[in-house]
């Protein structure tokens, strides 16, 4: 399962990011290098062996459902690149 | 660095008596650090923010309140410095990245909160590795932290600058946070004590998030009691986090110095076995005997998954990169931090990203995002939270017989700054004997053990099951007053 500088660029657009030519290539490297490392784990065989994906034994932990206090508007959005009239401000997306 | 006798060097308990009897002021202590940092900081680079001002009067207050005859708290005056991604309201929170310039945080995370409630005097934000990536600090956008012991070797990672900072008396305590050893082996590094606890016993709430089933946030200090003081502070239920552990806590300071005499020391075979350097293994053995000269009975014990170097890393960078991938989207340019305008809005999350995010990060996001690709989901991440059972079982499994694990906790002594930046993978291997107890969510914790012919300190790391936060003062005091401090 060798990654391509196809995969690399797939997952950069999954992953929001851009890449120049060198970095592609040195992205393909990484991420071979370390996959293959990563495949060491196929020599233990884990078919039986339920997944954890948390250490707790936690599920679905509820608070009463009554408002408390929370950041006001102007405080939610001081720290925003761009906002105005109590929003944050976006290139535009709809033509 | 730093005078001894100077009140920056003093260690909090000792502090404590004397600024609750008046004797000093908490206003002439964090006048003792801020002068350490201004005349240190410069090379040692521990902080990213220096509040001088908010912590002047953050001590002023207490002194007054003191003067007024009320309870200030168990941190009474007491300089605590916090990693530059623990929310502090009003106070600059940068997580070592470019992407996060100038975000000035709301709220405080539930720590801080407990801190300032507790009296705490806060001098500052800390240097890391960006957004807590990496085990040397060199992955900071603010530059490296140098070892106070030896300025031209790493402070270790990724909470570096909470390590260093101690070490260099420029603060008193520290936070830091540890998601694969974040914080054992900076301390370890610096030859400090660190502290990472059980999964759950310290509130993320306010913690800027890396790979949240792992992140806890943890405790430094000088000595064995100063942690535990500050542990007790920090830890407990917190309904503002929903992982949180809704369990009793009972402090831990009234125990620490009940000794090992009942206890089962087991050492895990795997831990010493092939890479680990020579003067670390003499090290840690010799900090083990010192459990066992103190009563402590030792046993052998194997972790053939949890002590398998390949497994553990393969499976821990999997783990971490998938939740990172998911937690760093929210880094887009529209709510806080940098923004790069693009040609629409899809282009300026990318542009914006592609600018703020350092090699390190970037490369962690693509490795994450692939492992929970379509087609890779199964081979990749499901295969590494199945092996993260079989470690969370190995430990399950030794802690029936012991009741703590001794190891060392990084391979060899802080290694020269520039010597693994070009080669991820040999950096992701300094953390070969941390990252288990991550994915096992058990507490680990690093106390100095002695140092290296070249005087570089060694820590050695002990592990308890989920909650035995005690037992691991216990035995770090005992392994403590043998001798292992180095500072």
């Amino acid at each position: 399962m060798a990654v391509t500088v196809h995969d690399v660029r797939k997952v950069a657009q999954l992953a929001r990011l851009k890449f120049d030519g060198a970095e592609e290539r040195r992205l393909v490297d990484d991420l071979n290098q370390i996959l293959t490392y990563v495949a060491a784990l196929d020599e233990l065989p884990t078919d039986d062996v339920e997944p954890t994906a948390h250490v707790l034994p936690l599920s679905n932990v509820f608070r009463e459902d009554a408002p408390h206090g929370a950041l006001s508007q102007e405080a939610a959005l001081s720290n925003a690149p761009r906002s105005g009239h109590g929003h944050f401000r976006v290139p535009k997306v709809i033509e | 660095m730093g005078e001894s006798n100077e009140l920056n060097a003093r260690s909090a308990h000792e502090l404590l008596p004397l600024i609750l009897k008046g004797e000093i002021t908490a206003l002439v202590v964090c006048e003792a650090v801020l002068s350490a940092i201004d005349a240190q900081d410069a090379e040692v680079n521990a902080y990213i923010t220096v509040d001088k001002e908010g912590a002047l009067a953050q001590a002023d207050s207490v002194d007054k309140r003191l003067a007024n005859g009320e309870d200030v708290g168990p941190l009474a005056g007491i300089p605590v410095a916090l990693k530059d991604l623990i929310c502090t309201q009003g106070l600059l929170t940068t997580c070592g990245s470019n992407i996060l310039p100038d975000f000035v945080p709301p709220y405080d995370a539930t720590v801080t909160q407990r801190l300032r409630h507790a009296g705490a005097v806060i001098p500052g934000k800390l240097n890391m590795d960006e957004f807590a990536m990496g085990s040397s600090n060199e992955n900071s956008a603010r530059g490296p932290v140098r070892n106070p012991h030896a300025t031209d070797r790493v402070a270790g990672g990724s909470s570096g600058g909470s390590a260093a900072a101690v070490a260099a008396n420029e603060t008193v305590l520290a936070l830091g946070s540890d998601t694969g050893g974040s914080i054992r082996q900076p301390a370890s590094f610096c030859g400090v004590v660190g502290l990472k606890p059980t999964y759950g016993r310290v509130s993320r709430y306010g913690l800027v998030a890396y790979a949240s089933s792992l992140d806890q946030i943890g405790p430094l200090g000088r000595n064995v009691t100063d942690t535990a003081l500050l542990y007790d502070v920090i830890a407990g239920h917190d309904k503002s986090d929903a992982t949180s552990a809704d369990l009793a806590f009972e402090p831990t300071l009234p125990s620490i110095n009940k000794g090992v005499e009942d206890f089962v020391v087991g050492v895990p075979t795997e831990y010493f076995a092939e890479g680990l350097d020579a003067e670390v293994r003499a090290r840690v053995e010799q900090g083990i005997a010192a459990l066992e000269a103190a009563g402590a009975t030792t046993r052998e014990v194997s972790l053939p998954v949890a002590g398998h170097p390949d497994y553990v890393i393969a499976s821990y960078y999997v783990v971490a990169t998938g939740e990172a991938s998911s937690n760093l989207s929210r880094f887009d340019g529209v709510k806080y931090g940098l923004r790069v305008e693009g040609e629409d809005l899809g282009d300026t999350y990318c542009c914006t990203r592609s600018a703020g995010f350092g090699d390190e990060v970037k490369r962690r996001i693509m490795l994450g995002t692939y492992a929970l690709s379509a087609g890779y989901y199964d081979a990749y991440y499901l295969k590494a939270q199945r092996v993260r059972t079989l470690i969370k079982q190995d430990f399950e499994r030794v802690f029936e017989d012991c009741d703590v694990l001794a190891a060392p906790v990084a391979p060899t002594p802080a290694f020269r700054i520039g010597e693994k930046v070009d080669d991820p993978l040999q950096m992701y291997l300094s953390d070969i004997y941390t990252v288990a107890v991550n994915l096992a969510g058990i507490p680990g914790i690093s106390v100095p053990c002695g140092a290296s012919s070249e005087g570089l300190p060694i820590g050695l790391q002990l592990l308890a099951p989920p909650f035995e936060e005690s037992r691991l003062f216990r035995a770090a005091r005992v392994v403590e007053s043998e001798g292992g401090s180095t500072t």
